[in-house]
């Protein structure tokens, strides 16, 4: 996915970002469904990898697309790829 | 094949051409390959501008006309002086009176209704059957559910949840818009479509409402604005004497 903002954030304040929009959505347990974690994150390149529960997808995918702040400050997050494993995920970027 | 993507109401402020540029240029990045920008009638002459921004970000523009008549004969009135004169006419319904005109009036592309004034949004079961004998869809902007919070969203959320329930059941289209004039608030096609999740519209109708439903309705304008257009079914192939 990748963040579209003027400022820089850590992985932190990404993740507690999206947890929140995921928790405001679907609530707790919905979130504890997720399977959300962090795989990778460039934060010069404002670009990051996430792996979810494959069922859990859309949600997550609605999560990202209702996020219009990180930390207080204007920021979108576009999800540019899905796929099934990581290392088709990197062939798919590649190309 | 691959989808073609439309955003049919994006609202970049007009007078600011840097932004209406950035916007263009971001909508051509996320996606879509069709936008509509409603075009306030004193500023119709843009339309030529904007044409030449959207050439050069490869992406087809469409006019529209956003209409907020307080009456129903104030709506007859515009639509009489303004149907040929945009692709799209939208007609944002703030009474009851309003939203029954324009639900039965064939010249009506869009139903818009006002994502705060809950009590005020008309598309119940009678809007829903006018609407299916005619020929406009109902236009869901995303954007307060983008900007809303707390108890406003969640009834927002029960509010379309009703009205695409009523809308699948007479079978009236649904069209998924932007209805954004920031930058930031700009999603992917897909995004768009994930959102609508939130109020259980299943994905394929939700992909529709953001490619197939929009461009129906462009293609069936163009054509009824084109100078060979005759009647539904009826248009001029040849023009000559040995016609």
């Amino acid at each position: 996915m990748a963040i579209d903002s003027e400022e820089m954030f850590d992985s932190k304040e990404l993740m507690d970002t999206v947890w929140s929009a995921i928790s405001k959505l679907y609530g707790e347990h919905g979130a504890s469904r997720t399977g959300l974690t962090l795989i990778s994150y460039d934060m010069e390149k404002r670009f990051a990898v996430i792996r979810v529960v494959h069922t859990a997808v859309e949600m997550v995918r609605s999560a990202l697309a209702s996020i219009t702040k990180i930390q207080d400050k204007p920021a979108a997050v576009h999800v540019l790829t899905v796929s099934g494993t990581i290392r088709a995920l990197y062939k798919k970027i590649k190309t | 094949m691959r989808r073609t993507y439309a955003d049919m109401h994006l609202c970049p402020n007009l007078k600011d051409f840097k932004q209406v540029s950035r916007m263009i240029d971001k909508a051509s990045t996320l996606g879509y390959r069709l936008i509509a920008i409603p075009l306030p009638l004193k500023q119709a002459g843009e339309i030529e501008r904007l044409r030449d921004l959207c050439k050069e970000a490869k992406i087809d523009l469409v006019s529209r006309l956003d209409l907020k008549p307080r009456t129903a004969d104030e709506l007859m009135r515009n639509l009489r002086m303004f149907r040929r004169k945009f692709q799209i006419i939208a007609v944002m319904c703030e009474s009851k009176n309003v939203a029954r005109q324009a639900a039965k009036d064939r010249r009506v592309d869009l139903l818009n209704f006002p994502s705060l004034g809950f009590r005020r949004r008309f598309f119940d079961k009678a809007e829903g059957e006018l609407t299916s004998s005619a020929l406009a869809s109902l236009e869901i902007d995303m954007k307060p559910l983008l900007t809303l919070e707390g108890p406003a969203r969640v009834r927002l959320l029960s509010s379309l949840r009703r009205e695409t329930n009523v809308a699948k059941q007479f079978r009236v289209p649904i069209v998924i818009s932007s209805g954004v004039s920031d930058e930031l608030l700009m999603r992917r096609p897909m995004e768009l479509a994930a959102l609508t999740n939130l109020f259980d519209l299943d994905k394929a109708s939700a992909m529709e409402a953001v490619s197939i439903n929009p461009l129906a309705i462009v293609k069936r304008n163009r054509e009824k604005l084109s100078s060979r257009f005759v009647a539904p079914g009826i248009r001029i192939i040849r023009r000559g004497k040995d016609c």
